[in-house]
């Protein structure tokens, strides 16, 4: 059975549809990039997906014995958290909340995976900084850092390089494509159409036309085609 | 000058109102650091009104015991605002001032009708501005606002890392299974039950000073939540010290010293933090 198998779904908010007949599967190891145009959907379809809205309708389940509370989540950047004063570990060990049920504090071996996420981030170094003194790729780590203390299966992205530079960009989307090798399941909102179809191995499209599909599918069926000339050409432009 | 004041330290009632003023300083601070950075700075203010709402209500119905209906109307209001604060259709700052001059209007209307006092605009203006009320204290209102502070830690050192969460992040929270609603209808009463406690002390009117001014200082100086809230709540402590003992020896009224002796720190504060980082 897929991880995440999603069926009939319909989304939207309050008492707005604004997706409807959805119906996509991931399985373990994917790497999938949702893709749209803005207003689509992409971010209620995340929401959704976390449980954090209700559905309109259909279903979505998840198997291989994922729960519930082991999915990492890297949401976009809040106001409140520009100027939030909380060092990068608070931060990190903040991903490990979830397991502590009614537990006041946090236990050691929650504090050595914070430690040890933040190694493999590369912002071990930055354990004691303030968070709002961070550049936002420094920031984005410390975030990546703390989804994966909340999981080792699965992340869910949202739009994980909207503000940074091209060369942190970069950095960014390797970080994430060697959590992938390491075999992490990915689900991803992207903006940036090329990154999505040179690192994706599925692309899900919503909007008016709803296509899902590997990489290769996508690139040579004609809502693929139309939307990524669209999207170089605005670049372009 | 210190003379005088022992003098003073040697009616019971001085020293009442200093435990309690520091009591309710440590807790609104408490809070504080929290309501800041969820943009409910206000939420003192609204709620205080309501409290003050609710106590005209109280007298209009002649209960004894004003607390009565006090404390479970200002809880009330207290849950529905943090709880609808990010999706109802009026937002969280709307919703507070709405409640909070609504509040306010309606008790002042009952008690200019129903009024058994001769001196109104008094009694409204103690309640408004903290009052002398704050010297009557009995041994009893020290025992209860102690054992309320106490209540207060404690909730508050047991969820100190949940409420961390929930702050920084309410959506990440909740995704990964964390119960922010659980989380922020506690934090919601605690708020509600420091406020109405504080009103004695510094009035409604100036609450919000005791909530959000030692937060900010903190703010200022740390970067970290655990010595940010710290700070805050030694800054608040202090100031409140200060504020009664400046008001004693000066004469002047309690509640309005204490919050301008939070803002003098506050200033000193920003000095500091324009040093500091001019010289990193």
């Amino acid at each position: 059975m897929a991880m995440i198998d999603v069926e009939e779904l319909a989304l939207g908010y309050e008492n707005r549809t604004i997706l409807e007949g959805l119906s996509f599967c991931v399985n373990e190891g994917d790497y999938l990039c949702i893709v749209g145009e803005n207003g689509s959907g992409k971010s209620t379809l995340m929401k959704t997906l976390l449980g954090l809205q209700k559905p309109h309708g259909g279903t979505i389940r998840l198997g291989d014995g994922l729960k519930k509370n082991e999915i990492g989540y890297l949401p976009q950047q809040t106001a409140v958290q520009k100027d939030f004063p909380a060092s990068v570990r608070e931060v990190v060990l903040s991903g490990c909340q979830a397991r502590c049920g009614f537990r006041p504090f946090y236990s050691r071996s929650e504090k050595q995976l914070a430690d040890q996420n933040m190694e493999r981030m590369g912002i071990r170094q930055l354990a004691k900084r303030c968070y709002r003194d961070l550049s936002g790729g420094q920031q984005q780590r410390a975030l990546l850092a703390r989804a994966l203390c909340a999981t080792r299966k699965i992340l869910l992205l949202d739009e994980p390089v909207s503000g940074l530079d091209p060369v942190v960009t970069a950095e960014m989307y390797e970080l994430i494509k060697s959590l992938n090798h390491e075999g992490i399941t990915i689900i991803m909102i992207s903006h940036d159409i090329s990154a999505a179809v040179s690192y994706a191995s599925h692309i899900l499209h919503i909007g008016k036309k709803i296509f899902f599909g590997t990489t290769e599918e996508y690139t040579a069926s004609d809502t693929g085609k139309l939307f990524i000339m669209r999207e170089e050409s605005e670049e372009n432009a | 000058m210190l003379d005088k004041l022992w003098d003073y330290l040697q009616f019971p009632f001085v020293r009442y109102a200093l435990i309690v003023g520091v009591l309710v300083a440590l807790c609104a601070s408490l809070l504080g650091v929290t309501l800041v950075l969820k943009r409910f700075s206000f939420i003192g203010d609204g709620l205080s009104h309501v409290a003050f709402g609710a106590m005209a209500v109280a007298s209009v119905v002649g209960l004894t015991d004003q607390i009565m209906i006090v404390m479970p109307v200002t809880i009330i209001s207290a849950v529905l605002l943090l709880r609808t604060g990010q999706n109802s259709k009026i937002k969280g700052d709307a919703a507070i001032a709405m409640i909070s001059v609504g509040a306010l209007a309606l008790g002042y209307i009952l008690m200019n009708i129903f009024s058994t006092s001769s001196n109104i605009s008094g009694d409204v203006c103690s309640t408004l501005f903290g009052s002398t009320s704050m010297l009557t204290l009995g041994l009893n209102d020290v025992i209860v606002c102690s054992v309320i502070s106490f209540i207060v830690l404690c909730l508050f050192l047991f969820f100190y890392n949940k409420i961390f969460a929930v702050t920084f992040d309410e959506g990440f929270a909740r995704a990964s299974g964390t119960r922010a609603g659980t989380y922020n209808t506690i934090l919601a009463v605690m708020i509600a039950v420091v406020i109405v406690m504080a009103m004695k002390l510094v009035g409604s009117l100036m609450i919000s000073a005791l909530i959000i001014f030692p937060a900010l200082s903190a703010m200022r100086l740390f970067g970290s939540f655990r010595s940010v809230t710290v700070f805050s709540v030694a800054c608040s402590v202090v100031c409140a010290l200060i504020g009664m003992v400046i008001s004693i020896l000066a004469g002047t009224p309690v509640g309005p010293t204490i919050v301008a002796v939070d803002a003098a720190v506050f200033l000193l504060c920003c000095v500091i933090s324009v040093f500091v980082r001019r010289r990193s």
